[in-house]
């Protein structure tokens, strides 16, 4: 087809950017491609494994599975975007190191977003909820077991 | 990059309605959690599409003048599931679609695309079926109206004419005004995982008489299209709430259900855990329409103030499957 592009305005990481995409374009490739922003890991592309898991509007999506075209309007963070101004990392971030729940890191960036709007809704979560909602997240290392530990850790350090 | 031949973003229905007879090879997309990943895996590579995501007024629930509640089309899985009408009317459905996927692609896929691509396995379809929902179509000709049956053709097919666009799904208030119903999906893990089996069973109860006074029950995966069991609704209506009443129903569905074997499960299997999960979303229906009842009997006073604790308890609450034991301990 003769090349379609599209021009959007989005917030990314609290930038405000002005791009122009081709309508064929996946968010995914958008953000590694035109943003730099190599945290956004291509696994499956077929929203299977979450390794490209951004957050759009405060909902955790799979960027290869939404046109960049979509993003018009909206506001998006990776991982970069939960960066502290010196370099800081968050506390779940923390967390995943403490328990051991990073191994290869290729699924991490995807498991710390999904935990971060998990525990942003500030409630007490059980093992159980913990696994409903990380349920779109694959590891082929770690086993689960302490990705888990980590986010309840966080959880109750939060609802102590 | 998807392999598109063209892209157009419709504003409103008319729109995109005028789109697809411009461009009669387009598909409709809405969510895009299945029809990317079928361009994806080559089998509607080289598609235009016409995106009817941004289209507002299908992305609204609304409760009409005359109490049907119309759900519109592109409202994704998760943002049904926490409505405040969906979950205050037919929680069933809500809980149905939280049973896609994972959370992620909950996110994106809506229940009209879940409707419209006509997969068996699709969690949405047992509950739409089994609460007699309408489908509100609009084309160039006009607004129609079509149930489940005659829109579900066979497997991947659905009765949606090019030019056509499916904008909201209707649960008439007689549908489910004094029903409550379960939906359970067997499948072998517990998330990211398509049904082996599913059963969408919506029922109303008689208290004073303790019969079962009315049941519907649709089976995801169990024949080329959703499937209702006619027969076994029939045997069971009028029966008394007593424990022999699972075990009916689970014979009867086993008599009345015809699976194939497949990759997936056997028949024998599917035969076996067809009547299993018919006698327990009854059981769950039938604890949930009591507890209903008992309320509604008590007064429109207490009525509404169990309905507010239980919306405001309900925000910070999980909807998972565990709810339901919580019922049983309010029953008994
Ligand atoms: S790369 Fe998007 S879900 Fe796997
Ligand atoms: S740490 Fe390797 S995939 Fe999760």
């Amino acid at each position: 087809m003769p090349e379609q592009m599209k021009m959007i305005q989005c917030v990314v990481n609290g930038r405000k950017e002005t791009l122009c995409v081709d309508v064929r374009e996946s968010l995914l490739d958008m953000l590694r491609n035109r943003l730099g922003l190599t945290s956004v890991k291509k696994g499956c592309e077929v929203g299977e494994c979450g390794a490209c898991t951004v957050i759009l509007d405060g909902e955790t999506i799979d960027s290869c599975i939404y046109l960049a075209a979509w993003a018009d309007g909206r506001e998006i963070t990776t991982l970069e975007g939960l960066l502290g101004p010196n370099g800081e990392l968050t506390r779940i971030q923390e967390a995943f190191l403490e328990e051991g729940a990073v191994q290869c890191g290729f699924c991490t960036p995807g498991f710390i977003l999904s935990a971060e709007v998990l525990l942003r809704r500030g409630e007490k979560l059980s093992r159980e909820m913990i696994r409903k909602h990380m349920a779109g997240n694959l590891c082929r290392c770690t086993g689960y077991e302490n990705i888990v530990n980590a986010v309840e850790k966080v959880n109750r350090e939060r609802n102590e | 990059m998807y392999d598109l031949e063209g892209y157009w973003e419709a504003g409103t229905v008319e729109e995109a309605v005028q789109l697809l007879e411009d461009h009669p090879a387009a598909k409709i997309i809405c969510g895009g959690s299945d029809v990317l990943i079928k361009i994806r895996e080559g089998k509607l590579a080289g598609t235009g599409l016409v995106s009817i995501r941004g289209i507002p007024l299908l992305q609204k629930v609304t409760l009409k003048e005359n109490g049907d509640l119309y759900i519109g089309a592109a409202m994704t899985f998760s943002h049904l599931t926490s409505h405040p009408l969906i979950r205050r009317l037919v929680p069933v459905l809500g809980e149905a679609v939280d049973q896609v996927g994972g959370p992620q692609v909950r996110n994106i896929g809506t229940i009209g695309g879940n409707i419209c691509n006509g997969a068996v396995s699709a969690d949405s379809a047992p509950t739409v079926f089994s609460l007699e929902c309408r489908l509100r179509i609009e084309g160039k000709a006009g607004v129609r109206f079509s149930d489940m049956k005659s829109f579900y053709l066979g497997p991947g097919r659905v009765n949606l004419a090019q030019g056509e666009v499916l904008t909201h799904i209707v649960v008439p208030r007689e549908k489910y005004e004094g029903y409550a119903g379960h939906y359970i999906k067997y499948s072998m893990r517990n998330a990211m995982d398509i049904a082996t089996l599913s059963c969408s069973t919506v029922c109303k109860i008689d208290l004073k008489k303790n019969v079962l006074e009315d049941v519907k029950m649709t089976f995801g995966v169990a024949a080329a299209v959703p499937l209702r069991v006619p027969k076994t609704e029939e045997a069971l209506k009028g029966q008394p709430l007593r424990e022999e009443l699972y075990g009916l129903a689970a014979g009867l569905v086993r008599q009345e259900i015809n699976p194939r074997d497949s990759w997936r499960a056997s028949r024998a299997f599917r035969l076996q855990i067809g009547g299993e999960i018919a006698a327990r979303s009854l059981r769950e229906a039938v604890l949930r329409a009591r507890a209903q009842e008992e309320v509604r009997l008590r007064g429109p006073k207490q009525q509404e103030k169990v309905q507010i604790e239980a919306e405001q308890t309900g925000q910070q609450q999980e909807i998972m499957q565990p709810e339901s034991d919580q019922h049983r301990k309010e029953v008994r």
